[in-house]
C-alpha cells in the first residue's frame, strides 16, 4: 500500500516532468519558428523594404470617385457606375464561381458521406478503414489549384475543369472529417440493431447516419464556404468563373477593375459565408 | 427449448465463461445471478452470437446456433430480441420508428433502407405501445423519454421480432424502483402470456427472487448454483457472493418494490 508520502513524492516528479516537457516544448517551438523563417526568407528587412511597394500597388487599385457625379450615368468618369461599368458581366462571373462551388461541394459531399462509413475503423475492417483513408489523405494533399491545371489540360479551359478539381480536393477533405465524427458516434443503437437481425447497411442506416447527418451539413456547408473562395482562385489557371477575369484584368494592370472586383468578390463572399453560418447553426441545433 | 452445452468463452488469458451446461424449457423465466465480471453478459452475447463462444454447443429446438452465418445468422438473431441496460435505442428517432427497427430482418433491404415499414407492421407497432402505455409517445423522439418509457420502448421493439426467446440483460439495472417494476413486469407477462422463455441477467437477489421461476448462478464463469428460487437460502446466496462487501445484494425475502 502506498503511504500519503509515497503520493506525494510521486505527484512532484510527475510536476516537475511536465515542467521539463513544457519548456522543452516551448524552446523547440521556438527554434522551428527561426528555422522556418530563415528557409522562407522571412526577415524584417524584407518586410520593410517591400511595404512602401505594396502602398504603391494599393493605391493605384483607389478608384477615381468624385462627390458631385457619384450617382452619374456610366458614361461619366468619376461615378459608381463608371467605377462598375462591366457589372452585368461581373454579376454573372460570380454566379459561375459560386455554382461551380456549390456543385462540386454536393458531389464531393455526396461522395464522401458513403465512403467515410468505410473509412471508420468501428464499422468496417481496420485494413479497409485505413486504405480508405490513405486514399482520402492523397486527395486531400493535393491542392485542388494543382488539380485544375492538369483538368484544364484534359477538359479544356471551362468551368468543368475547375468543377472536378474542387470536387476532388472536397472528397478527400470531408472524408476524412466526417470518418472522425463516424468514429465517434455512440454505436449502442446500432449493436440493438445488429442484435435484432438487421444488416450492416440497415444498423449503419438507422443508429449511425441520424448521430452523424447534422455534424455532416455543417462540415459540407463550412466547405462550401472555403470552396467559393477556392473557385475564385481556381479560374485563374483558366477554369472559369470570375477568378479568370480577374486574373485578365490584373495581367493588363486595369488597376480600377481590379478593385471593382475584388469588392464584388468580398460582398459576394460575405453573403454567402453568413448565410451558410446561420444554416450550420441551424443544422447543429438539430443535434 | 434452448440447450447450452460447454458453453465457453475466452478474452486471452481470461477465462469469462467456462463450460456452461443448461436447459431451457419453453416459457421459463430464468434469472441469471452475480458478481458484476461473473460472465452473465457474456453467456447472453454468446446465445445471440454477438460474442463467437470459444468452445461448446448452443441449440434451439434442435438447431445448432454456433455454426449459423450470414442470413441464418441474422434470422437467429432476429428470433432472440435482445434487451440491454442501456436501452440503446436510437435517440434522434421517433418511438415508432424505433419499435419497427424490430421489423428490419424482414423486411427487404432496399425498403428498410427507404425507411419504408408496412402498414400493417406500423398498427402492430402502435397495438404494442398501446399495451405498454406509451400510445401518446409514439412521435415523440426516443431520447427524450424517461430511462423506464425507453426500455419498455426496448421491449415493443423487441416484441416486433416475433421473438421465440428474450435475452435482458440487466434490464433494470439504471432505472429506479417504480420503471423497474413496470419493466420485470412486462417481462413476466410475456414469458406467461406468450410462451417465450426470458433470459434475464439481474445483480439484484431480490428482483431475481420474486420473479424468476427458475435461478442460475455465475462465479467466475462457472455455474454454481441452478435451482428454483426457495432453493437459494441466505446461505447458499452467501456463498455465491463471497464475503459481504458493498457487491453483494441485501438479502431480504419481501418483494423487492413493496411501498413502504
Amino acid at each position: 500500500m502506498a503511504s500519503p508520502e509515497e503520493i506525494e513524492t510521486a505527484w512532484r516528479a510527475r510536476r516537475r516532468a511536465r515542467l521539463f516537457w513544457f519548456a522543452f516544448g516551448t524552446v523547440a517551438f521556438f527554434a522551428a519558428f527561426a528555422i522556418s523563417a530563415q528557409v522562407a526568407e522571412l526577415s524584417p528587412a524584407a518586410l520593410i523594404a517591400g511595404a512602401p511597394r505594396m502602398g504603391a500597388y494599393f493605391g493605384q487599385l483607389i478608384p477615381d470617385l468624385r462627390w458631385p457625379v457619384l450617382f452619374a450615368g456610366a458614361e461619366t468618369p468619376g461615378s459608381l457606375a463608371y467605377w462598375f461599368y462591366r457589372l452585368d458581366i461581373w454579376l454573372r462571373l460570380l454566379l459561375e464561381t459560386s455554382q461551380m462551388a456549390a456543385l462540386a461541394t454536393l458531389l464531393g459531399a455526396g461522395l464522401a458521406l458513403p465512403l467515410s462509413f468505410f473509412a471508420s475503423a468501428n464499422l468496417v475492417s481496420p485494413r479497409l478503414a485505413f486504405t480508405t483513408r490513405r486514399l482520402f489523405d492523397c486527395l486531400r494533399s493535393i491542392p485542388d489549384i494543382v488539380y485544375a491545371l492538369v483538368l484544364v489540360w484534359a477538359f479544356g479551359v471551362g468551368p468543368l475543369a475547375g468543377i472536378l478539381a474542387i470536387m476532388l480536393h472536397t472528397l478527400g477533405a470531408l472524408g476524412k472529417l466526417l470518418a472522425d465524427v463516424v468514429e465517434n458516434a455512440d454505436l449502442r443503437a446500432r449493436e440493438a440493431l445488429i442484435a435484432a437481425g438487421g444488416s450492416w447497411l440497415q444498423a449503419t442506416r438507422f443508429a449511425v447516419l441520424p448521430q452523424v447527418l447534422p455534424n455532416f451539413l455543417s462540415y459540407a456547408l463550412l466547405r462550401f464556404e472555403i470552396n467559393v473562395r477556392g473557385a475564385t482562385v481556381i479560374g485563374v489557371v483558366g477554369a472559369g468563373g470570375i477568378g479568370q477575369e480577374l486574373y485578365a484584368v490584373i495581367s493588363f494592370n486595369y488597376y480600377q477593375e481590379i478593385s471593382a472586383i475584388v469588392v464584388l468578390i468580398i460582398l459576394t463572399v460575405s453573403v454567402i459565408d453568413l448565410a451558410s453560418e446561420w444554416l450550420r447553426s441551424r443544422a447543429m441545433s438539430l443535434q | 427449448m434452448l440447450e447450452l452445452e460447454g458453453l465457453s468463452c475466452r478474452f486471452g488469458e481470461t477465462v469469462a465463461v467456462a463450460e456452461v451446461s443448461l436447459r431451457v424449457p419453453e416459457g421459463q423465466m430464468l434469472g441469471i445471478i452475480g458478481r458484476s465480471g461473473a460472465g452473465k453478459t457474456t453467456l447472453l452475447r454468446m446465445i445471440n452470437r454477438l460474442q463467437e463462444p470459444s468452445a461448446g454447443a448452443i441449440r434451439f429446438h434442435g438447431q445448432e446456433i454456433t455454426r449459423l452465418r450470414g442470413k441464418a445468422l441474422r434470422r437467429w438473431r432476429a428470433q432472440c430480441a435482445m434487451i440491454f441496460q442501456h436501452f440503446n435505442l436510437i435517440p434522434r428517432l421517433d418511438v415508432l420508428t424505433n419499435v419497427l427497427m424490430g421489423r428490419l430482418f424482414y423486411r427487404s433491404e432496399m425498403a428498410s433502407l427507404l425507411g419504408l415499414f408496412a402498414a400493417s407492421e406500423r398498427a402492430l407497432a402502435l397495438e404494442l405501445l398501446e399495451r405498454h402505455g406509451l400510445l401518446e409517445t409514439a412521435l415523440k423522439r426516443a431520447g427524450t423519454l424517461s430511462g423506464g418509457q425507453q426500455q419498455r420502448v426496448a421491449i415493443c421493439r423487441a416484441l416486433m421480432q416475433e421473438p421465440r426467446l428474450i435475452l435482458a440483460d440487466e434490464p433494470v439495472a439504471s432505472l429506479d424502483p417504480r420503471n423497474a417494476q413496470l419493466v420485470m413486469d412486462a417481462l413476466r407477462r410475456i414469458s406467461r402470456e406468450d410462451g417465450i422463455s426470458v433470459l434475464v441477467n439481474l445483480h439484484d437477489l431480490r428482483i431475481a427472487r420474486s420473479y424468476c421461476d427458475r435461478i442460475v448462478a455465475l462465479s467466475a464463469g462457472r455455474v454454481v448454483f441452478d435451482g428454483a428460487p426457495d432453493a437459494l437460502t441466505e446461505s447458499r446466496a452467501r456463498e455465491i457472493y463471497g464475503a459481504p462487501d458493498e457487491e453483494s445484494p441485501a438479502f431480504e425475502t419481501s418483494h423487492p418494490f413493496a411501498v413502504v
